[in-house]
């Protein structure tokens, strides 16, 4: 199996990918998603990366997927993975197909979840909170933008069994795109879900990742091989090791929708000084479907104000100034509102970077101060003009915010910018970090083919 | 003249001194992961000999309970891992850190034992 890239518009070296499509892949792969950028882009419906440079690894895939014909499988389409990500690249695919004059036939798998279907699985206790959770209840369900469930290989494997020659897929497992082919081919399990693991990131299993790049595993009953395509670039054991590290809680015992991928007893042999091949890998069915739940819901509409401060006397109080200026920011609120938005309605948060900006509470150092401070306000209210006008108020209070120890106006922020204050829009929450056991593999899914 | 903002170097060898890698990432929005990594056999076993780094150092450096730290040693990676939950959501109002790959910096320079 052939893995184009770590992450579809990120890019890959024309050369490597066609020389893994000269040593004949069953399945090409590549994941175009994550969660790891934030809430935003499944609440809004909008994607991470650019279009065009999606189209470019996009032609290319399809291109070389002509040559071998054999299954192109993109999963989380449009970085969320819900609808809109998928229709998204569903208009990719067609304009380069009618580019390229290419003849496809195309099967989407949306992965984007019915509100009442959620609820009834709550009522019937088939959703179940991981570690942590927020809480769930029906009005969560309700007040999501957007929940989408991560598929496993199964909805995809229907859709290849289906004759489909590119599946474009909502919210996948990294995992699942890349083990599917090997196992409706027969390989073994364990192997091939290593394997698809290692893949899924692309060049990162690499001893030094030079730039994202393809990478090729061989998937056979008890081991797979993996080597990168860039013939400067090399596996090493401890690389690959190495990747079942990232962006895992557990190195070891990774879960799937259908069991969880052993690693305990993987060992790792360098072939030569690029070709790592891996044994002792195993997958242990769970011998009922779980579906991860990822759910974003709408937090208001967000601006943001940008200051420093450089007084010593201030910095000397500053938490007890910005405590102060917001607390007595409240009546002004109030006046310009005519009591309309309260101070439940909206929410000034400030982070203090030389601080604890990055640390927060895990921070040891908090109680240092440089000689000079970054201030972050952001101010979040229900609806964009709300926001604006408390942005702009906020600004000009919080400038000549007094101090005891001067007599006098003062002007205690330094701003970097005029309007001090940006509108950045809407904003989004995470709200669920559950799992649904449905009755079977593929109800969560819902399968389209087309020819183009 | 010593300029006071600057912390004079550490009279120890630290953990970042040893480690081939050291950083911090997302394991998903609710957890936060840890990875340390070494070049050789030799130094892996010397830090894990060393106990520099144990659940109880992690669970005391980053305050969070012991029983919400998990920690691996991979010796197929020569890696020391460890995972929390996320002292607060990905992206929530007072997340700072969207990525989690910023939170490692105190394992940086955790100083050996003399």
């Amino acid at each position: 199996m052939l893995s184009a890239s770590g992450q579809i518009g990120s890019g890959f070296l024309e050369t490597s990918f066609a020389r893994g499509i000269a040593l004949e892949p069953h399945v090409i792969g590549c994941d175009a998603g994550s969660t790891d950028a934030g809430p935003y882009y499944l609440g809004a419906g909008k994607p991470h990366f650019p279009r065009a440079g999606v189209k470019r690894d996009m032609r290319l895939m399809m291109l070389g997927r002509q040559q071998v014909g054999v299954p192109l499988i993109i999963g989380s389409c449009g970085f969320a993975g819900g609808d809109a990500g998928v229709d998204w690249m569903v208009d990719i695919v067609q304009e380069i197909a009618r580019d390229e004059g290419l003849t496809v036939r195309l099967a989407t798998v949306r992965s984007e979840q019915d509100k009442a279907y959620l609820k009834r699985c709550l009522r019937d206790g088939r959703i179940t909170a991981l570690h942590p959770a927020p809480p769930i209840s029906e009005e969560v369900i309700d007040r999501s933008a957007h929940i989408v469930g991560m598929m496993g290989h199964a909805p995809i494997a229907h859709a290849i069994d289906l004759g489909a020659e590119i599946v474009l897929c909502g919210r996948a497992t990294d995992t699942s795109l890349f083990a599917v082919v090997p196992l409706m081919r027969g390989a073994g399990a364990g192997p091939a879900w290593h394997a698809a693991k290692i893949l899924e990131c692309g060049t990162a299993a690499t001893v030094i990742r030079r730039r994202p790049d393809s990478i090729m595993a061989w998937v056979r009953d008890d081991h797979f091989d993996i080597e990168p395509m860039d013939p400067d670039s090399q596996c090493s054991p401890q690389s690959v090791a190495s990747h079942t590290l990232y962006e895992n809680a557990d190195p070891f015992l990774i879960t799937e929708p259908d069991g969880t991928i052993d690693c305990r007893a993987s060992r790792y042999e360098a072939l030569n000084d690029r070709v790592v091949r891996v044994h002792g890998s195993r997958f242990l069915p769970s011998g009922h479907t779980t579906i991860k739940l990822e759910g974003a819901e709408r937090a208001g509409c967000q601006a943001i104000i940008v200051a420093g401060v450089r007084e010593p006397t201030i910095l000397h109080q500053l938490d007890a100034w910005l405590d102060a200026m917001r607390e007595r920011f409240k009546p002004r609120v109030h006046e310009i509102f005519g009591g309309r938005v309260g101070p439940g309605d909206y929410d000034i948060h400030v982070r203090v970077y030389g601080r604890d900006a990055v640390m927060g509470r895990l921070e040891p150092l908090a109680d240092r101060i440089g000689h000079e401070v970054g201030l972050l306000f952001t101010l979040t209210a229900a609806d964009e003009p709300t926001v604006d006008s408390i942005a702009k108020t906020f600004a000009h209070f919080a400038l000549h915010f007094p101090i005891p120890e001067w007599a006098g106006l003062i002007s205690g922020l330094a701003f970097p910018m005029a309007p001090a204050h940006v509108n950045r829009g809407e904003v989004f929450r995470f709200n669920l970090n559950h799992v649904v056991t449905p009755a079977d593999a593929l109800e969560m899914f819902r399968i389209d083919l087309v020819t183009l | 003249m010593t300029s006071s903002t600057v912390p004079d170097p550490p009279a120890r060898t630290t953990l970042g001194d040893l480690a081939k890698l050291i950083r911090s990432k997302n394991a998903g929005p609710f957890m936060l992961t840890f990875d340390v990594m070494f070049d050789t056999e030799e130094v892996y076993r010397r830090v894990l000999r060393s106990r520099v780094l144990t659940k109880a150092v992690f669970a005391e450096l980053y305050r969070v309970p012991e029983e919400e730290v998990t920690f691996f040693e991979l010796d197929a990676a020569r890696a020391i891992k460890i995972s929390i939950p996320r002292p607060v959501v990905q992206g929530s109002r007072d997340d700072g850190d969207m990525y989690g790959g910023q939170q490692h910096a105190l394992l940086v320079t955790l100083e050996m034992p003399g």
